[in-house]
């Protein structure tokens, strides 16, 4: 666990990068720091392993001041990702990888077995290795910077802004791939970004800091989503933040009906508007208007339980029928959510949560 | 008549215009029109050739790897092999200065050049400049600072290594040297060094001045 | 052509103390003495001054005043002040002119490494020296590089006019031949320094292969 105890940074002329920020990241979570530039979110991350050292309070590290330890020592046992991921040019990758455990003074051999099995783990093929820095993407690149933050075993991780220089395709990509390693590892990840959406994605916790260096909440993305403390927040979450608020609804209870699916071929009965029409072993074809004229037309699929509220309302949205279909992990037709149905599980949704304190402003 | 040797003042103010060859007047004149000249040549050859080389790519490399050789040679040896075809004249010496100033500026030019962003070119072609027009209104003025920092380092070193040419007779300010070396007497040394230093801050501050007349945006960006 | 031949086909300039070898291997030796004290001057004071970012405008100051000292005219003071008992009022001023290029070089070189590198180097736990030579020296090496070819230019030239003032080395063939209208002395040492010239030369592009990462030598390549 990760703890700040009334920590400010002043610099010598004056300036306040962070002040008096007391919070706590807790172990084996992600923490993300979000806010606008000049809110001290990188001086907090940076003040944790020392590359900035704070003016007042403290920092402990699973209840030890980080100030007591020295820094190399400390820094080598926190793994540490970068913008541009900040590889060295003159190694190969897998000697990138390799840098902290060397310097733990590991083997060359042992060494090198560690980065190998971390080049795979992060996504990225084995005959990478004895390529340079410069002949990797920069998505490539993003990945390596976190093989080589995870090649000593650290079990804590700071990252600053690691995805913010890489297209958004890549990002998403990124960001999936780095919940799908920390379902795995385990680790206390204190993570920084300029982007809400990134926050509520990867945090299991977010703070979100105002400029001047002030914490203005704290709090899991679903809270913060849909209870934002003040107008700063409120605005900084954005507009659509009642849309995104929705991923967080589960469909669980959502109602499936089973009477809207017919298999091809099909001349019953045709009083309903809209007919999903199904392979015999049970997969979507399309849907077809209740008169038999026409279609398939589109069809949006979400996973019941799986999936959030939102998926299931996008894939309502994308076909005209206004109806999501729901499938199994095999994509097998299971039921469909009528628009009805997706309205009352909103509503239901809207009405769970406590009413805002003030009035919503916007067209929320 | 002669009541000790004479102070530097003394020496200077005896033999700044002698009438005859020699003079330090006419070795400052000398060592400027033997400077200058490969300043200027140089500039003027280097600029097609630079331009050249970023037009066609491939002429770069081998333009550059073949002055960086001719860079590497040593100035002495060129001169004295040089008098076989142009004699103990100025040319001796300009010549291989021009071809020194050329390996600094010609790749001073293509970087230049390269330095003006995709985006400002892009806009330039969109805006319906003629290739000419574009290279003379937006490329080369963009260019300017980096090769002004070039012309620089061309015109100090040049300056500076005039004085080699005493050793076949034509070293402008640097007959100073050879004549205290040959009689041995330090006033001349002192005088030919804080002159050939002067005459090269001068050139320099000159070019500085000259960068901030045409290119003032470069302060500018400073500034703000 | 004929002076070639006369030169190089002498058997007298094959042998004693004024012979080729001789002479050779006395310029190599005076090259070789400037440039290591120079390089034992210049980047250790480049590295810290790179490192530390303190100082860096008297090294930009200093070596542009450097390339305004005439050679020659510092050869001849420093000879007239102390004197031609040993070699050392002309390697001093060798030593002199050769510092300013490799510390400018390889002050540039550490001061221009990328930030984010000094930055991820702090980050993942090296020391400052750790940080200097495993990752600022190997990547700002191909400017330190530059810094020494430039300088060895400068001293394989410097050392040549240096036999005007009766330093040994394969200048002499040029001065004394000049000297006493021998030209194809002059001729033949000419070629002789040029030759010489141009393996230095060739020497620091073999070396720059070998020692500098192909990760980072790739972008002098685009450059």
């Amino acid at each position: 666990m990760i703890t700040f105890d009334a920590v400010t940074k002043r610099y010598p002329d004056g300036t306040v990068a962070v002040d008096d920020l007391t919070l706590e990241a807790p172990t084996g979570e992600i923490t993300v720091f979000v806010g606008p530039s000049g809110c001290g979110k990188t001086t907090s991350l940076r003040m944790i392993n020392r590359m900035i050292d704070a003016t007042e309070g403290s920092i402990l590290l699973d209840g030890r001041p980080v100030r007591e330890i020295d820094p190399p020592t400390l820094r080598r046992g926190i793994g540490y990702v970068i913008q541009q991921a900040g590889l060295f040019p003159h190694k190969n990758i897998v000697d990138n990888i390799a840098t902290v455990p060397r310097l733990l003074g590991w083997d060359r051999r042992k060494a090198r077995d560690r980065a190998m099995q971390l080049l795979e783990r992060v996504g990225l093929e084995p005959g990478m290795a004895e390529r340079y820095p410069f002949q990797l993407s920069g998505g490539q690149q993003q990945r390596v910077g976190v093989a080589r933050a995870l090649a000593a075993d650290p079990p804590v991780l700071l990252m600053d802004e690691p995805f913010s220089a890489v297209d958004p395709v890549v990002r998403t990509s990124l960001q999936d791939e780095l919940l799908r390693l920390q379902a795995e590892l385990h680790k206390t990840i204190v993570f920084v970004t300029h982007d809400i959406d990134e926050a509520i994605k990867l945090g299991d916790r977010v703070a979100v800091l105002r400029v001047g260096g002030r914490l203005a909440q704290l709090a899991d993305p679903e809270t913060l989503l849909a209870q934002p403390a003040d107008d700063f927040v409120r605005e900084f979450l954005g507009h659509d933040r009642g849309i995104r608020r929705l991923q967080f609804v589960p469909t669980d209870g959502l109602p499936l009906r089973s009477g809207l699916t017919v298999p091809e071929g099909y001349d019953g009965d045709r009083s309903e508007p809209w007919l999903l029409t199904v392979t015999p072993d049970g997969r979507p074809v399309g849907w077809v208007p209740g008169d038999g004229k026409g279609g398939p037309e589109p069809f949006g699929t979400f996973r019941p339980g799986l999936d959030s509220m939102r998926a299931a309302l996008d894939a309502a949205l994308l076909s005209p029928s206004g109806c999501a279909v729901a499938v199994d992990d095999d994509g097998r037709v299971l039921g469909v959510a009528t628009r009805d149905d997706l309205d009352a599980a909103l509503t239901g949704a809207v009405d769970g949560g406590r009413p805002p304190a003030r009035p919503e402003r916007g067209h929320e | 008549m002669n009541d000790g040797p004479p102070t530097i003042w003394e020496w200077v103010a005896r033999n700044w215009d002698t009438g005859r060859v020699g003079s330090i007047k006419d070795l400052l004149g000398d060592h400027l029109v033997m400077s200058l000249v490969p300043i200027v040549a140089g500039l003027v050859l280097a600029l097609p050739l630079g331009l050249a080389s970023v037009r066609w790519r491939w002429l770069y490399q081998p333009t550059a790897g073949l002055f960086n050789v001719i860079y590497a040679l040593p100035s002495l040896p060129v001169f004295m092999l040089l008098i076989s075809v142009t004699g103990l004249s100025k040319t001796t010496v300009i010549i291989p200065l021009t071809f020194y100033a050329m390996a600094v500026l010609i790749p001073a030019v293509v970087d230049g050049l390269g330095s003006v962003p995709d985006h400002v070119r892009q806009s330039a072609v969109a805006m319906g400049f003629t290739p000419l027009r574009r290279l003379v209104r937006v490329e080369l003025p963009i260019a300017t600072p980096v090769v002004l920092a070039g012309l620089r380092v061309v015109a100090v070193s040049s300056i500076s290594l005039v004085s080699v040419g005493a050793l076949i007779g034509q070293g402008g300010l640097g007959m100073l040297f050879t004549r205290a070396y040959q009689n041995p007497f330090m006033p001349p040394v002192v005088v030919g060094i804080v002159l050939i230093v002067a005459l090269a801050l001068v050139a320099d501050g000159l070019l500085v001045l000259a960068q901030r007349l045409l290119t003032p945006w470069v302060r500018a960006r400073r500034a703000s | 052509m004929t002076w070639l031949g006369d030169f190089f086909g002498d058997p007298a300039n094959w042998s004693g103390p004024g012979g080729i070898p001789m002479r050779l291997l006395e310029h190599l030796e005076f090259s070789v003495l400037a440039l290591l004290l120079a390089a034992l001057v210049a980047i250790p004071l480049g590295l810290l001054i790179g490192h530390t970012g303190r100082g860096g405008l008297v090294v930009v100051v200093s070596a542009n005043l450097s390339r305004a000292l005439p050679t020659l005219g510092l050869l001849v003071m420093f000879v007239l002040l102390l004197g031609t008992a040993s070699i050392w009022p002309v390697i001093i001023p060798l030593v002199l002119l050769s510092v300013p290029p490799i510390l400018v070089n390889t002050f540039e070189g550490i001061r221009g490494v990328d930030p984010e590198l000094r930055d991820a180097a702090y980050g993942m736990g090296l020391r400052g020296g750790q940080v200097l030579g495993r990752v600022l020296v190997p990547v700002a090496l191909p400017l330190i590089l530059l810094g020494l070819r430039l300088s060895a230019i400068q001293v394989v030239a410097t050392t040549t006019v240096a036999a005007y003032t009766g330093l040994g080395g394969l200048g002499r063939f040029v001065i004394d031949g000049f000297a006493t209208k021998d030209y194809a002395s002059v001729v033949g040492g000419s070629v002789l320094i040029v030759l010489f010239a141009l393996v230095v030369q060739l020497g620091f592009t073999l070396a720059q292969r070998v020692t500098v990462s192909p990760g980072v030598s790739r972008r002098l390549k685009t450059r």
